[in-house]
């Protein structure tokens, strides 16, 4: 490794302070992972909760402290841990963590380039992340406990101490944090459009970038666009909690004290926090759809079915991602016309996303499918996307969404379409790019042995909770005890833990397959999937500038999968156009 | 007793994977090739298999469900717009249903299908414009039809029309209770803000302002069935959601801001508890409830708070009762008016 390297470089600047973005990438991975188990163990706690809402729990006791005296969860922790579980998994491993990861590891080498336009801004975008995955943990340990208004974080709740102790010390944390990591986001993505516009190899035309650089290019775009708006209402609510501002707050009396704030509007931060909220899910979901775009044709030998509509529905959807913020605002008096144009945007979404759906079941007809545990998640996302993608057309119609808004239906719903989506495409795109990234190969029965668990447990966990949603359940209730007529689906709470400890559990054998295998793993060939694309040119052992010499110039699409023509089932995207592929177009 | 299971059967199940893994390790050292990390048309097969089964396993899950737990259907609605939501429901569900049983066949069948083999080649496609212009026009036509329906829907229960005027009731929220104000015989509110609360007057409602001596303060919700009702919504502290889901009502509560909801209760209590659908429920809910030692429940509407509001947002509920004129106006009668209570 230190053989070819162009400079002399010091543990610090190799493994710490790197800015080699396939380092970076790894450094993302790994953080995001560590957040990962954070926000799933803090998943099991409450499920345990809410199974079994009588039993005392010794680990409660040991894991939470005074707030789990005697085993029993307090309702304050209980909030708590569904805020930050809901904060960890949306932002630090759906978003930093995934498309940290694969936008830093892809984009340079499926483009051509010797790495991002700034290394120094990629580094300090991790660092900025680093420093804010940090700071949230340590929210946890304040004595007030961590922010506790859900992950929404909705004023006045999320303004007054008053009003649930979270939103003392551990509020501050939060927003501290997330500011940070608003910061990563945006060096990240800044980072990534000018990378993708200006160092594209010889003849790497857009219309020849693989799906992935697609996906990961609206992606950034629409971070740019929307997490400045969150920013701004992070900033409102800091100047609202410690400056005596009344952005969010008006007309206040809480835990006895009248409050001096007036002429604020809390659901001006509903409108802001949904800008950025709603491209926020397709920030999560539009990268995993693009790594299972590259691993599903690979892995079929077959070209992905409809390049040009895959790209249009891409760029479709973060349009209209922009101008459906209000579905999450039905109920909150909003004026009703406004609530029709935005279940006319909404439900607009379904077209595009079915467009994408069925391109993806016809790239796999007639193929070849390699059934390997990257693409065995990918077939997992699509069947995900399509259960979850479903019952929008319910939520997304603001007549219906009356009656199943905050109840576990959208629970049910945004866990399946974007959480298991995204985490899916997380888990092809790390089994997938595995060699790549540490030059060794992941045990397949390992992978097989994690996806099928995962995979059963998960639709075991959210796909009864639609049912408990149209029963009327509320969600962020720390028991449904206090009301008889929710007793007959205590039996499905439990079903539903069991599935998420067996799913939790599920993921150590990746825990162990991932380290064991980045460790003492096969050593991997250059390219072990026989893919078209640029990244599986570069040597096995990472290079800084990734080629040892010229970057190779790209002659054609990534998709010639089982070419009529051809003598193997895979025409790499550096060999150059034969006289009889002139002549037939393409 | 239970955890100490729990935790066994953990301890076994990361045993049992470590012994699996090792297993998996000393048979790929013994075979001393790539075969634990290549995958082979072997691998291709059981896979594929096993996706078919899961499609089979999967829709079985889902029959189970719906026959277990309940159709696909809303609980019994108790209000005159609900049924109007409830066929659209039914209808948008139906969409659903179709979709999804006919995209998950086709994926893992596919899966199942086309699973790889090394005598065969795929077939190169790229692209069909005629497929794509179908499944784009499918989803579209059907959208079109959903989001008509839909926004009809929405615009007769936000606007609906009303021969009489509805009777005008404040429901007020703060952590972690509410109460209802009804408007009195004028039928008009009096003003009210957090900066008059004061004593008895824990709405904050104004003594100076007229209309507010024949207010009448209760801490539950008495509707009478068939006349039309205008809730009108109001914080103390944090943002509360007034969710009445027998009703199909919901609207959040905001402080400094005043939300409201028209509606007309089409069942009373009585009526409701006799609905089979609800009998059966009470029914197996009681049994439950016996075998824990239980007090048994008769079923009542109920308020509900669905916005997170602090620690006890879980039991932040009111009674709600539905019943006939006579018996409201009679009731009505029995309470305190504003004046009278100061």
């Amino acid at each position: 490794m230190e053989a070819h390297a162009h400079h002399k470089e010091t543990f610090i600047t190799k493994y710490v302070f790197s800015t080699d973005h396939k380092m970076i990438a790894k450094q993302f991975l790994i953080t995001g992972m560590i957040m990962g188990i954070v926000g799933v163990a803090m998943s099991l706690l409450f499920r345990l909760q809410l199974a079994w809402p009588d039993k005392q729990w010794p680990i409660l006791e040991a894991l939470l402290g005074k707030w789990g005296t005697d085993g029993i969860m307090d309702p304050n922790i209980y909030l708590a841990l569904v805020t930050i579980h809901g904060t960890i998994m949306v932002f630090f491993v759906l978003t930093a963590g995934l498309s940290g990861t694969f936008s830093n590891l892809l984009i340079p080498l499926q483009i051509g380039a010797r790495d991002m336009a700034s290394g120094f801004i990629n580094m300090l975008s991790y660092w900025f992340f680093f420093a804010s995955s940090v700071i949230m943990l340590i929210s946890l340990f304040v004595e007030s406990g961590p922010a506790s208004a859900g992950w929404t974080i909705y004023p006045p709740l999320s303004a007054l101490p008053q009003a649930i102790p979270g939103s003392g010390a551990g509020m501050t944390l939060w927003l501290v944090s997330m500011s940070l990591f608003i910061v990563s986001s945006l060096l990240g993505a800044l980072n990534y459009i000018v990378t993708i516009l200006n160092l594209r190899t010889k003849g790497m035309s857009m219309t020849r970038l693989p799906l992935t650089i697609w996906a990961f290019f609206v992606t950034a775009i629409l971070g740019v666009l929307s997490f400045p708006v969150l920013f701004s209402a992070a900033l409102l609510l800091i100047f609202d909690r410690s400056f005596g501002t009344s952005f969010y707050l008006s007309d206040i009396m809480v835990a006895g004290e009248l409050l001096q704030n007036q002429g604020g509007s809390p659901i001006l931060f509903q409108h802001l926090f949904w800008f950025l909220g709603h491209p926020e899910v397709y920030i999560i979901l539009l990268p995993a759809l693009g790594i299972s775009s590259e691993v599903i044709s690979t892995n079929a030998r077959k070209p992905i079915f409809g390049y040009r509509a895959m790209v249009g529905s891409i760029m479709a959807i973060a349009f209209l991602s922009f101008i459906v913020w209000g579905h999450h605002m039905f109920v909150t008096g909003m004026n009703p016309f406004l609530g029709s144009v935005f279940t006319f945007t909404t439900l607009l979404i379904a077209i595009p996303s079915a467009v994408k759906a069925f391109n993806y079941i016809t790239t796999l007809w007639k193929g070849n499918l390699q059934m390997t545990p990257g693409m065995m998640f990918s077939i997992g996302l699509v069947s995900t996307f399509i259960t979850g993608g479903l019952t929008g057309l319910i939520l997304g119609d603001s007549a219906l969404d009356i009656n199943v808004h905050d109840t576990y239906f959208v629970v049910g719903h945004f866990h399946i379409v974007m959480g298991l989506s995204a985490i899916f495409g997380l888990f092809a795109g790390v089994y997938h790019w595995f060699p790549k990234l540490f030059g060794r190969r992941m045990n397949k029965n390992l992978g097989f042995i994690h996806f099928w668990v995962t995979f059963i447990a998960a639709y075991g966990v959210f796909f009864p909770m639609h049912f408990l949603g149209m029963a009327g359940l509320p969600r962020r209730y720390y028991t449904n005890t206090a009301f008889p007529m929710f007793d007959d689906l205590a039996d499905i709470n439990v079903l539903i833990s069991y599935f998420a400890i067996i799913g939790g559990i599920a993921q150590l054998v990746f825990l162990y397959n991932f380290f064991y295998s980045a460790l003492r793993g096969k050593k991997a060939e250059q390219n072990p999937w026989r893919s078209n694309t640029l990244e599986w040119t570069t040597p096995v052992e990472h290079i800084h500038g990734n080629w040892p010499g010229e970057i190779p110039a790209v002659h054609r699409w990534p998709y010639d999968y089982s070419k009529p023509g051809a003598e193997e089932d895979f025409v790499p995207q550096i060999v150059p156009m034969s006289d009889d592929e002139m002549a037939g177009g393409h | 007793m239970e955890t100490l299971l729990i935790i066994v059967i953990a301890l076994l199940a990361i045993a049992a994977l470590t012994q699996a893994v090792r297993i998996f390790e000393i048979s790929s050292q013994i075979k001393n090739s790539d075969s634990d990390v290549k995958v082979d048309d072997r691998d291709n097969n059981t896979q594929g298999w096993l996706m078919l089964l899961f499609i089979i396993f999967f829709f079985g899950a889902f029959a189970w469900q719906i026959a277990a737990y309940m159709d696909l259907t809303l609980p019994q609605s108790a209000s005159e717009h609900g049924s109007d939501i409830d066929s659209l429901w039914d209808i948008s569900m139906a969409v659903i249903v179709v979709a999804f049983l006919v995209t998950q066949p086709l994926l893992f069948g596919f899966a199942f299908r086309f699973r790889g083999n090394k005598n065969r080649k795929a077939t190169y496609m790229e692209h069909n414009n005629k497929l794509e212009l179908f499944w784009t026009g499918i989803p579209a036509v059907i959208l079109a039809g959903l989001i008509l329906y839909g926004l009809t829907t929405w615009s007769n229960v936000m606007n609906p029309v009303n021969e009489e005027e509805p009777m005008v009731i404040e429901l007020y929220a703060k952590q972690f209770g509410w109460q209802a104000r009804y408007a009195g015989s004028d039928n008009q509110l009096g003003y009210a803000n957090v900066r008059l609360i004061e004593g008895v007057n824990t709405l904050g409602v104004d003594p100076g302002d007229k209309a507010s001596a024949n207010d009448v303060i209760s801490n539950e919700l008495r509707l009478p069935k068939g006349r039309a009702v205008l809730l009108k919504f109001r914080s103390q502290d944090v943002i509360h959601s007034a969710y009445l889901p027998h009703f199909r009502v919901q609207m959040n509560c905001v402080p400094g801001t005043q939300t409201q909801f028209q509606f007309t209760p089409s069942m009373t209590t009585t009526e409701m508890r006799q609905d089979p659908e609800v009998v059966e429920k009470v029914k197996r809910i009681n049994g439950l409830r016996a075998e824990r030692g239980e007090d048994p429940w008769e079923f009542d509407y109920v308020l509900l708070c669905n916005k997170i509001c602090g620690s006890a947002h879980y039991n932040m509920q009111m009674k709600v009762v539905v019943e006939e004129q006579e018996d409201f106006d009679k009731w009505m009668k029995e309470q305190q008016t504003f004046a009278e209570m100061l």
